[in-house]
């Protein structure tokens, strides 16, 4: 190539192509259903939000307490079978306030994902979950949250049996 | 690349139609630690790459490659998957291993076919969208066309192919691994259902779960951690067209290249009397067959009568799928090809208890992708 | 023993549109065209061939490496795709790389193909199947999440200004208004227009993002003495790295990618480069986000930690500067087909180490670039350094 090649391949349609008919399509739905194996951490894992518990797992090599729990420590290769129970709540360790949804919605109220670094565990080790209850704007960096849970009724054993983590103090 | 390759190490779990207790990090966890503690390293000190075969639709998730590391010992590690069949990874590593870049490498394929609830829907996405899909047909409808073709063409009989069922489903008794096992009539198989005639319900594999691990090492460190070291003489792969409208229905083109390259690397043509024993690609029954001959072990419309007649049984002159082969272990996935390559491992160590085959010492190891694919691998092994 | 060495010897690519005519295959054989055309080789010198695709889903066809087989010519030759999210671009010439260093190949086409609009109404959607299936995916995660929560560690660990990373979205993006592939290329864009795009995903605005598109390109790859051979201007590969890191990444500190730094050092070790930032001189770390720019160039040790907006502020990064960072617009300036956007940098290099780079080129005769590429959960790294 050449610096001179300014005619590459490759042809440019708009939404207008499609709308005028002038582009043929063929329009498909996939389907793909899956059931998959929790196993035994993440089955351990679940059974704990059931029972309103957030677990934890221990690998006493690495001296480390990890969330959420798996049976082989990924640093040292050392098989974990020591489940910790952690506490409900936590510290905002990133957060983000997203106003287009998964499918590409825009909302005006913002949804609020972050890394919760839950108590019990090691520094630096959460799980993802949602915020809620509290201003967007005065979510910062190092807020101290807790679990919200669903009623014990209504828990399936999934991680949204925790509805959502909102701040500690009054915000 | 003066330097051989070795297997050193495997390690395998599962092969069962469900394995609800464990999830997929668990199942290759579990093999993984077979193979690392059967090659006497540590994956976080020794292995210097690691390579996973994988397809995210037969997942559920998209990037699988995510969430590989972990349960192999492989954080922080040069890794990466191949969405290809086990073989495909095992020449992965040996290529790896070649470029004097990497002493020992790690290979992994699983299969949690239970857990794909729609597996004949997701097969189907592999159609062509445009061309094949919308005629709404069971994938196996591509095994149909080919198999009746290669009867037609070759003269070999549907009795040959129900045969070829009958042998491995027994093979599969003596294999405390494989599910299948069972002993068949040949009426039996072919009083089953039809599934996309002329192809039967029960010349096709059913699924399983499991995982295979191994680990490849170069020369030097083979011998220094191995007393039974595999050689890997030579590595093969070739993909023919996607396209149902201009492809070879009745001879595989694909695995005579792949053959090809493979043999040329270890140094010979024509396998017979070379190669001791195989592991061929047997998804449906006759594929048994027709691999065989794109193999070069038979001449087109051999392979058929000369299997009836036993000349491929444990005991005969050539024993294929000794292990059960896919119809005994069941249809792995993309781990199908390193099922193979294990029982190959397995046979020329010495280790495959009551189903050892006695002074082999050159192996061959075939699979294929399934339908609608037409990409396939060799690989030619050595004690 | 010595490594065996490896050359890129010809390059080609199509233009990165946001919805492409032309079929999957089609784009692959255009850009594959090129690429043979411009070494002046043909199908029957290629020898194997690699290809790269970002996730099936967003094709909706299962096994699409297999579908993609033809397209990329691969038709009765040994064909492998591999795969590492994002990073697959940079990771297949390095695929390519060990299939000649290997010794089994001497003449090896490598192909990223991306057709990303057949996804429907919108590929982002796809994106949600990546997060875990059971402790992620209930929660309905969007993609943008994932880089605004880096984001916002990373600006916060720093004190890093919103200003000084739309710098980086505003150069790429005029730098691509030379690429003659470009689809979002634009001379005249400013910081004031990226802080005044819409919120997406806070701190995430609209034109910090580059946004999905088809396209393909393609390189040829050969060893030493056919290289010799074929051109008199052969680019050779001197280093590779890649480094995948732990899935749980809410177990890790978003705020640097030690992935990409073991990928590099592996590199430089490769390439026997010991200060970085002296001997590399033009960098094409990945840019889907501007602020992963800068993220990448710390984890590839070109500046230090949180000290990568200087470079933008000191003109180091520009295209006449000290080390011109993404010369060719990169992501943010020349579109996202996911693996294909990847392989542009290589070819980028490719073009911008013989001189071939028209209005983009580098000046001064750089000898040495180094192309980088990310993906999954924040977790794999892939570097390639190319020299003269």
């Amino acid at each position: 190539m050449t610096a001179n090649n300014q005619n590459l391949p490759g042809t440019p349609l708009s939404e207008k192509d499609f709308e005028e008919g002038n582009i043929l399509f063929n329009y498909d739905d996939l389907r793909g259903d899956f059931a998959w194996d929790t196993g035994v951490a993440i089955g351990s894992y679940l059974q704990g939000f059931k029972d309103g518990v957030i677990l934890g797992a221990r690998c006493s090599t690495c001296r480390k307490i990890v969330v959420p729990p798996r049976t082989v420590c990924e640093w040292c290769f050392h098989p974990m079978d020591e489940y910790v129970p952690l506490q409900n709540t936590g510290t905002v360790n990133t957060f983000s306030l997203c106003y287009v949804t998964w499918d590409v919605q825009r909302i005006t109220e913002p949804e609020i994902p972050a890394v919760i670094e839950i108590d019990g565990a090691s520094s630096l080790h959460g799980i993802m979950h949602l915020l809620s209850e509290v201003d967007p704007q005065k979510v910062h960096i190092g807020m101290r949250v807790q679990a919200v849970w669903k009623p014990v009724d209504e828990r399936q054993g999934a991680v949204t049996d925790i509805l959502y983590f909102k701040p500690i103090e009054e915000v | 690349m003066n330097q051989r390759v070795a297997i050193v190490g495997i390690g395998w779990s599962g092969f069962r139609p469900l394995t609800p207790e464990v999830s997929y990090k668990e199942l290759m966890y579990e093999a993984a630690v077979r193979a690392y503690a059967d090659a006497g390293v540590d994956p976080r000190r020794d292995v210097e790459s690691f390579v996973t075969v994988a397809e995210d639709f037969h997942e559920g998730t998209s990037i699988f490659d995510e969430y590989t590391p972990d349960q192999l010992g492989a954080v922080l590690k040069p890794m990466h998957t191949i969405c290809g069949d086990g073989l495909h990874g095992l020449a992965t590593a040996y290529m790896l291993i070649s470029t004097g870049q990497f002493e020992l490498v790690a290979v992994e394929g699983h299969s949690k076919a239970s857990n794909i609830l729609t597996l004949p829907e997701v097969t189907a996405y592999a159609q062509d969208p445009v061309l094949n899909r919308p005629l709404r047909l069971n994938t196996h409808f591509v095994a149909g066309l080919e198999m009746h073709r290669y009867l037609y063409e070759t003269g070999a009989t549907h009795e040959q192919c129900a045969s070829v069922v009958v042998k491995n489903r027994f093979n599969a008794l003596s294999n405390p691994a494989a599910p299948y096992g069972a002993n068949l009539t040949l009426e039996d198989v072919l009083d089953g259902p039809p599934l996309s005639w002329p192809l039967g319900r029960r010349e096709a594999a059913e699924h399983a779960d499991g995982a295979v691990v191994m680990v490849l090492a170069n020369e030097q460190r083979a011998r220094f951690l191995s007393d039974k070291p595999v050689w890997i003489l030579g590595v093969g792969w070739c993909n023919d067209s996607p396209s149902l409208e201009s492809r070879e229905w009745a001879q595989l083109p694909y695995i005579q290249k792949a053959a090809h390259m493979a043999y040329r690397q270890a140094g010979f043509s024509n396998p017979r009397g070379v190669v001791d024993f195989a592991e061929v690609d047997d998804l449906y029954a006759y594929k048994e067959l027709q691999s065989l001959e794109a193999l070069g072990f038979f001449a087109p419309g051999e392979a058929g009568p000369l299997s009836a007649d036993g000349f491929t049984a444990s005991d005969g002159e050539l024993p294929v799928n000794v292990s059960g082969g896919s119809l005994g272990f069941g249809h792995l996935l993309d781990a199908t090809g390193l099922a193979r390559a294990l029982e190959v491992v397995l046979q020329l160590r010495g280790e495959a208890g009551s189903r050892q085959l006695e002074g082999v010492e050159i192996g061959l190891a075939q699979s294929w992708r399934g339908a609608p694919t037409t990409s396939g691998a060799v690989t030619v092994l050595s004690n | 023993m010595g490594l065996r060495k490896v050359a890129v010897v010809g390059a080609g690519m199509t233009k990165f549109v946001r919805r492409a005519q032309e079929t999957a295959k089609e784009l692959s054989y255009q850009a594959t065209h090129m690429a043979l055309q411009s070494c002046e080789l043909s199908m029957d010198d290629v020898e194997a061939v690699c290809l790269g695709t970002a996730p099936d889903s967003f094709d909706g066809i299962h096994m699409n490496g297999e579908y993609l087989s033809d397209g990329a010519g691969a038709w009765r030759k040994p064909y492998m795709r591999s795969y590492v999210g994002g990073g697959t671009g940079v990771f297949v010439p390095i695929q390519g790389w060990y299939h000649v260093a290997s010794g089994l190949f001497d003449v090896v086409l490598v192909v990223a193909e991306e057709k990303m609009s057949s996804y429907y109404p919108h590929a982002q959607a796809a994106f949600l199947t990546i997060f875990d299936h059971t402790t992620e995916r209930p929660l309905k995660p969007n993609l943008l999440w994932i880089f605004a929560l880096e984001m916002n560690r990373y600006m916060s660990a720093y004190g890093i200004a919103k200003e000084d990373i739309a710098r980086v979205s505003v150069q790429h993006k005029r730098n691509a208004a030379d690429h003659p592939a470009a689809l979002l290329g634009d001379a005249d864009i400013t910081v004031e227009d990226v802080l005044n795009s819409e919120v997406l995903a806070w701190p995430v605005q609209r034109f910090d993002v580059s946004p999905v598109s088809d396209g393909a390109v393609a390189i040829v790859l050969a060893a030493e003495h056919v290289a010799k051979r074929i051109t008199d201007k052969p680019v050779w590969i001197e280093g590779v790295g890649w480094s995948l890191d732990t899935a749980h990444w809410t177990n890790r500190d978003l705020v640097y990618p030690r992935y990409v730094e073991y990928a590099a050092r592996m590199a430089y070790e490769m390439a026997g480069v010991k200060e970085p930032r002296k001997e590399i001189h033009i960098a094409e770390p990945y840019d889907p986000f501007d602020y992963k720019a800068l993220h990448h160039l710390e984890g590839l040790q070109l500046a230090e930690r949180g000290q990568a907006p200087q470079l933008y502020i000191d003109g180091v990064a520009a295209r006449d500067g000290d080390m011109p960072v993404c010369p060719s617009g990169g992501l943010l300036g020349v579109g996202n087909p996911i693996a294909a956007a990847g392989l542009m940098k290589i070819a980028e290099l490719f073009w911008q180490l013989r001189g071939e780079a028209g209005a983009r080129q580098v000046p001064g005769q750089p000898r040495r670039g180094l192309a980088q590429a990310w993906g999954d959960l924040m977790q794999v790294g892939t570097v390639v350094i190319m020299g003269r």
